[in-house]
This record gives structure tokens, sequence and C-alpha cells, in this order.
């Protein structure tokens, strides 16, 4: 069966969607990637959805699932490269994502992550500052 | 061959003088086209009636001998309006015919009512048809002038231009409508991608009035630049738009807005590590700056 790689850089885990999403490989991606939270113990996730070019609102919704699940695993989520018509789409539905943080491309989702897992060790007390 | 196609053809010449003169008394536009043309215009329209008419039927205008007539109808209609002559005017090019068409029936019929009286609705259907002809070729122009210039104002009016390394700006302007919002927001958001900009401008000072789908639509657009990982700023809200916005009930708490786009500027390039310094003019004659000319107003702060 098709799955979605995930990929290990350090503390962060990169997601690339890089197939039109149907709805079992999504559910697969979400067993898949809060285990592999909870196994590596990573501290940042980064999905990049600049191939995808059809959504619909459950993957809208499953997206932002990820994204919340993800947080409760002491993870950060930032949803990179979004198409415009995704975007319009979306916000048609009514889905405007608010709990999760998006960026323009992988490069400064990378640094808006980096800087989230930071301010989030330093809110914490976590004094584990390791890179990637 | 019917008495009225006979009768355009034996008296076309006088026919055509009688024409000119009742189109002279009538409405006369000297200022958008000279008699010159008229007599033109008018010499070939009536020809090429007496042309149809002699091969066949007067009141059958759909038929193919007369496609010459509806083609020059058409023309000189579409031209017209063109030109600036009002529907009236247009229509009345064709309806003076009927005045002299009628008088020569009646002498030449004078001697038989009965023929006289079916010649007469003969022609007089025939003008009410070549006169619907005129006008509806004259509508059909005007449609077809308004649809392009609308078409043309949507294209003209959703400029995104780029401000700054990673700041866009889109300045609105005139009325939003569900059709120009759609435009408004995907010329906004491919620009972001192609430009890769952080952040991007809406400015709302040329727009004359927010109302609640005006404000559904920003909010819209502000949401899915969002999602793409832009922020976007609003700016230029005038006083009264301001008063609108809040006595209407939307909620812009969620929006970054600022007065002016001078401000949503500055903020900009705050977001994105940079800001306006003044240029130290004392340093600049001892030749201490070292920097080039192009960013010696903007000193770029790295890791802000």
């Amino acid at each position: 069966m098709d799955r979605i790689p995930i990929l290990r850089m350090g503390n962060f885990l990169l997601v690339t969607i890089q197939v039109d999403m149907h709805d079992q490989l999504a559910l697969t991606l979400q067993d898949d990637l809060t285990s592999a939270i909870s196994k590596n113990g990573s501290r940042g996730v980064l999905i990049d959805i600049s191939s995808l070019e059809i959504v619909d609102s459950f993957i809208g919704r499953m997206l932002a699932n990820i994204s919340a699940m993800a947080r409760i695993l002491d993870a950060q989520t930032v949803l990179v490269g979004m198409q415009p018509a995704v975007a319009i789409t979306l916000v048609e539905l009514g889905m405007s994502m608010p709990g999760v943080k998006t960026a323009l491309n992988v490069e400064a989702g990378m640094e808006l992550l980096r800087e989230l897992v930071k301010a989030h060790h330093l809110e914490t007390g976590d004094d584990d500052d390791s890179q990637i | 061959m019917s008495k009225l196609a006979d009768i355009l053809q034996k008296n076309e010449s006088d026919l055509l003088s009688d024409w000119m003169n009742e189109q002279l008394a009538a409405v006369r536009r000297r200022d958008l086209m000279n008699d010159v043309d008229l007599q033109t215009q008018s010499s070939e329209l009536l020809r090429a009636i007496t042309q149809a008419a002699k091969n066949g039927n007067v009141t059958e205008l759909s038929r193919s001998e007369w496609t010459p007539v509806r083609d020059r109808l058409t023309d000189i209609s579409a031209s017209r309006a063109k030109h600036g002559f009002s529907p009236s005017e247009t229509a009345t090019f064709v309806f003076s015919l009927k005045q002299p068409l009628f008088k020569r029936l009646r002498s030449d019929l004078s001697k038989d009512p009965e023929a006289l009286f079916s010649e007469i609705w003969n022609a007089n259907a025939m003008i009410d048809k070549l006169g619907l002809m005129t006008t509806e070729a004259y509508m059909k122009t005007k449609e077809q002038l308004i649809a392009k210039q609308a078409e043309e104002m949507l294209e003209l009016s959703t400029p995104v231009v780029k401000l700054w390394q990673g700041i866009v700006a889109i300045p609105l302007i005139g009325t939003l409508d569900s059709n120009r919002t759609q435009v408004v927001m995907e010329s906004l958001l491919s620009t972001i991608v192609a430009t890769n900009s952080k952040v991007a401008i809406i400015d709302i000072t040329g727009v004359p009035a927010v109302d609640t789908l005006v404000a559904q639509h920003l909010l819209k657009t502000i949401t899915a630049a969002k999602l793409m990982g832009a922020e976007c700023i609003l700016s230029g809200i005038r006083p009264q738009i301001a008063q609108t916005i809040v006595h209407l009930g939307i909620n812009l708490t969620e929006v970054i807005t600022k007065a002016s786009l001078a401000d949503a500027l500055a903020l900009a390039l705050q977001k994105t590590g940079k800001t306006v310094v003044r240029v130290d003019r004392a340093n600049q004659k001892a030749g201490e700056r070292k920097e080039g000319l192009d960013d010696k107003d903007v000193a770029e702060k790295k890791g802000a």
C-alpha cells in the first residue's frame, strides 16, 4: 500500500506530500507521523504540500488534526508551500486552520520551526537546544 | 415582382433625394457625420433594398436575398453607435424613408385604393423590420463596447506591486464585487508565490465603501494568504469606513490594520527584519560610509 515517506532530520521530521491525497493515505500518514514523533522524540514537523493540487474538506481537516496531535506530543508543526488554488479552496470551504503555522517555502518553514522550537523550550525551561 | 419593388426600382433617384431631404429636416448631426457620407450610406442602402425587393418577398426580411441589406444596415448602425449617435437618431435614419415611399405609392396607385392599401401595409412592415434591425445592431455594438470596457477595467484595476524584497502591495481602487475580489485574490496569491513575499499589504484607500460582503471577501483573501504562509496588513482605512465597519459588527481583530500605506510598509519592513534609518550627512561627506548608494536608506539588520 502507498505510504507518504517521513524523513528524520535531527530533532525534526520532514513530510513531503507529492501525490494527490486520498482519505486512506491521509489516515495512514496521521498514524505514521504520530508514532514517528513519539518514537524519535521529535520537536518539530515540517509538512511540504507544494505539490498538492487538490484538497477537500476531509484532507483540510486531516492537516489541521495532524498539527493538533503533534502539538499534544510536544512537537511544533509548520505547513509550507500551499498553492494559491488550494488556499482559496480551503477558505471557501470555511477552513481557516487557526492553529496551524504556515510558511511560504521549505526554507522559510525551517527557519520558523527553529524559532518556534527555541521559543517553546525557553518557555518550558527545557535547555535542550540541540540543532539539526 | 410586387408593385412595391416596381415603384422602388422606377423611382430610386427621386426617392433618394426625398429621403435625403427628410433626413436633413429630421435630426441631423453635422458634428458627427458630413452630408457626403450620409448621401453615400443612404444611396447604398436604398440600392440594396431595391435589389432585394426585386428578387424576393418584401416582408420576409430573414431570407437570403435580403442578406446584403442586413449586412449594410448592421454596418451603418454599428458605425453610428461608435460615432455617438443616439438610438432614436439611428432609428430615424431608416424610419425617415417611410414618408417619401408612401408619397410615391400614393401618387402611383391613386386609382386603386385596394392595391394602395396592401402596398402601404407591405412597405410599412418592411421599414419597421429594417428599423428593428437597426436598433438591434445598435444595441449589440453598445453591449460589446460595455463588455470590453468591463473586461479592461477588471484587468486594469488589480495591479500587484512589489514594494521591497519580500513585500508586495495591492492598492485597491473602486467598488469591490465578488467578481473583482476573485481576480484580486488570485493575482495577489500568485504574486506572493512568484515573488516569495512574506508580507502582503492590502491598501483600500481607493475603495469608496465597505459593506459586510466586501469585508468578508477581504477576510477570505487574508486567510488564504495566511494559509500560504504570508502575512497580510490592511491599510488605508478611512475614518468613515472604520465607523461603518464597527457599526456593521465586522470583526477585524484578527487582522493587522494600519492607517496609511506608509505605516504598513514600516511594519512590513520591521517584520522582514529591516529598518529605515536616517543618512548621516556629515559622515557621508567625510567619506566614512562604505556601503553602496543603493541601500543608503535601509540598513538590513540580520537576525532581528
